[in-house]
């Protein structure tokens, strides 16, 4: 059984580069980086210190030089790219800085879509996108598209998404950076909510310090590497 | 919600573009349907003469006659089982407007050279053979112009007049026939050679063509070669070539429609696919960051692939299938009027297949490019995250 202390990401040794022209960028040489099952972490940092990269390759959606990269026991760096499009659908929830919804499709077809990929039957997947939407707040928008909701409402939808297929990691980049201040923390809420309750590992990337105070704890990224800062109370 | 849901939505996503698509498809799609089916109809012909059937016509052209003592000298060469000599009537009922495609024949060698494209009963057969003015009609003259069995008609030609001066001839219907295949005309009449050549005013003894059946098509070429050999050098010089020959230059004389068809339809696909093609890439481009989510909610490169294909094969089939529709319904609509240049004008249901095949074609062509795109796109690069 595994317990709130179990590691469910651990980078070591994560080596990454990006080539500009005849340039070659370093942003990662030597990172490490453990995070708890069940932890809720904000990652801050200035522009261009590596963080929404970071998000990337803990979500598979890139891939390191060097290093490995271990999630929940299972290490992505080996994977190939078809085996990464897998794991992404069953293990990892992704929420956008511009929620990135499916403007032709309602709420609840754009929740709908990651259980796409699974073997559940229509029944069993209307349940589980209205369970999403409930835990969200918007069982009353199922049948709204995009563009008739606000821009927390589409958030929320996109939290939905995140959430369906109950991944156990969740990445957010920048969730509350396109929200005023009361939604934003509506949404950071929500995401306390899904750490608290429903046990998920949380890594948040953010700008915000009023944001960052809703996670256990908060990483700065200067330089390619990380200096754990103590939140206030 | 499937696939199909979203390949539906991302179709008309904008929807005067996708309209003005589809309209473009289903004209393309209407013209091939109409242009192939009138192609088809005039090669009919082609389609049903058997391969140990030649005809024996004048070697200047068609419109030359020949001697109908060359029916016996034929019939007399090594290979020969069966012939019947042919003369157009030019002939037409009341009035010049109502063309009436009528043959003069020697009835019973008629009948038996074309046993395998129709049906005739035994009364029609003997009946025929029998009344020296006995016209044996074909089943959709007959139904066009509501004859039956036993009518006196008139019948007029454009070309010859009686002795008497008298520009019509009275034919009895004394039988009908059906077809035995779908490809045989029965638009068509069949009058005894004797009668019509002892009453015409001029022309006499002269026949238009001789269809002439071999014991077998292994020997047509011998056969040909023997026959034309046989008149060279003399007034009637012929030449002897298939059936299938020479309904091709039978047809060929109204135009080469099958290079019509090509040119047309050629035109106008090319056109479609690169105004279709263009707009699958920019389409796609659109939804570059789209892409870029769902392949990071799991989806997998084949599976985006197959969406997009599958767009842009819906969008054939949504253009095309009307298209066809459009097709059937003007053929439908000319099909009264052109019922004696082209009898058997219809939509096939192998042309049908056929476009339905085009359409599926169309439809992966114009998609592989932008489907492979998307299917090759990074995340990072859609998302515009690195």
């Amino acid at each position: 059984m595994s317990s709130a202390s179990d590691p469910m990401i651990g980078i070591v040794d994560l080596r990454k580069t990006f080539t500009k022209g005849k340039e070659t960028i370093t942003i990662f040489d030597g990172l490490n980086l453990a995070i708890p099952k069940a932890d809720f972490v904000a990652v801050m940092g200035p522009s261009g210190s590596g963080k929404t990269t970071l998000l990337n390759l803990l979500g598979g959606i890139d891939c390191c030089d060097a290093g490995t990269i271990e999630i929940a026991g299972i290490r992505i760096d080996r994977l190939s790219e078809g085996q990464l499009a897998h794991w992404r659908a069953s293990h990892v929830g992704f929420v956008f800085q511009f929620y990135n919804l499916m403007q032709m499709l309602t709420a609840a077809q754009n929740v709908e879509l990651p259980l796409l990929l699974t073997r559940l039957g229509g029944k069993a997947r209307r349940e589980r996108v209205e369970a999403a939407l409930a835990v969200v707040g918007l069982s009353d928008r199922l049948k709204h598209y995009p563009k008739e909701m606000s821009g927390g409402q589409q958030q929320r939808v996109a939290i939905a998404r995140a959430i369906v297929s109950d991944p156990e990691l969740l990445l957010c980049d920048e969730p509350t950076g396109d929200l005023d201040r009361r939604t934003a923390d509506e949404i950071l809420s929500i995401l306390q909510l899904l750490n608290r309750d429903f046990g998920k590992t949380i890594v948040m990337v953010t700008h915000d310090p009023a944001a960052a105070q809703y996670a256990r704890r908060a990483l700065h990224l200067d330089k390619g590497h990380f200096i754990e800062k103590e939140l206030a109370a | 919600m499937n696939d199909l849901l979203m390949i539906r939505k991302n179709l008309f996503r904008r929807r005067l573009r996708a309209i003005l698509m589809i309209v473009s498809i289903l004209i393309a799609f209407a013209i091939y349907g109409v242009l192939a089916s009138f192609e088809r109809a005039f090669n009919a012909g082609q389609e049903r003469a058997t391969p140990d059937r030649l005809v024996v016509l004048n070697k200047i052209n068609l419109s030359q006659p020949l001697p109908i003592s060359y029916y016996s000298r034929v019939g007399a060469v090594d290979g020969v089982a069966q012939l019947s000599p042919i003369s157009w009537l030019g002939g037409y009922y009341r009035e010049p407007k109502n063309f009436i495609s009528a043959f003069a024949v020697y009835p019973e060698d008629w009948m038996k050279l074309r046993d395998s494209d129709f049906v005739f009963s035994q009364d029609a057969r003997t009946a025929f053979a029998r009344e020296r003015t006995g016209a044996l009609v074909g089943a959709r003259m007959m139904e066009k112009w509501g004859w039956k069995v036993g009518d006196r008609i008139p019948i007029s030609s454009s070309i010859y007049a009686q002795k008497s001066g008298a520009r019509a001839w009275d034919f009895t219907i004394v039988g009908s026939f059906t077809p035995r295949i779908p490809q045989a005309d029965t638009n068509i009449m069949l009058v005894g050679y004797d009668y019509f050549n002892e009453t015409r005013s001029f022309g006499k003894d002269l026949i238009n063509w001789l269809m002439l059946r071999t014991t077998s098509a292994a020997v047509n070429e011998r056969v040909g070669n023997t026959i034309d050999g046989m008149f060279a050098n003399s007034p009637y010089e012929t030449t002897t070539d298939s059936e299938k020959a020479f309904q091709k230059s039978f047809a060929a004389q109204l135009g080469n429609v099958a290079l019509i068809v090509e040119l047309v339809v050629g035109a106008a696909f090319v056109t479609i696919l690169m105004i279709v093609g263009n707009t699958m890439v920019m389409s796609v481009r659109e939804r570059t960051r789209e892409i870029g989510v769902l392949k990071t909610l799991g989806f997998p490169g084949g599976r985006i692939l197959r969406m997009v294909l599958g767009e842009s094969i819906l969008l054939a089939l949504i253009g095309g299938l009307p298209g066809l529709g459009v097709a059937m319904l003007l053929i439908t609509q000319v099909r009264g009027s052109l019922m004696n240049f082209v009898p058997t004008l219809t939509l096939y249901p192998d042309i049908a297949v056929g476009a339905i095949g085009l359409m599926i074609l169309l439809g992966f062509i114009t998609g592989l490019l932008p489907a492979l795109g998307a299917m090759r796109l990074r995340i990072v690069t859609a998302l515009g995250r690195n």
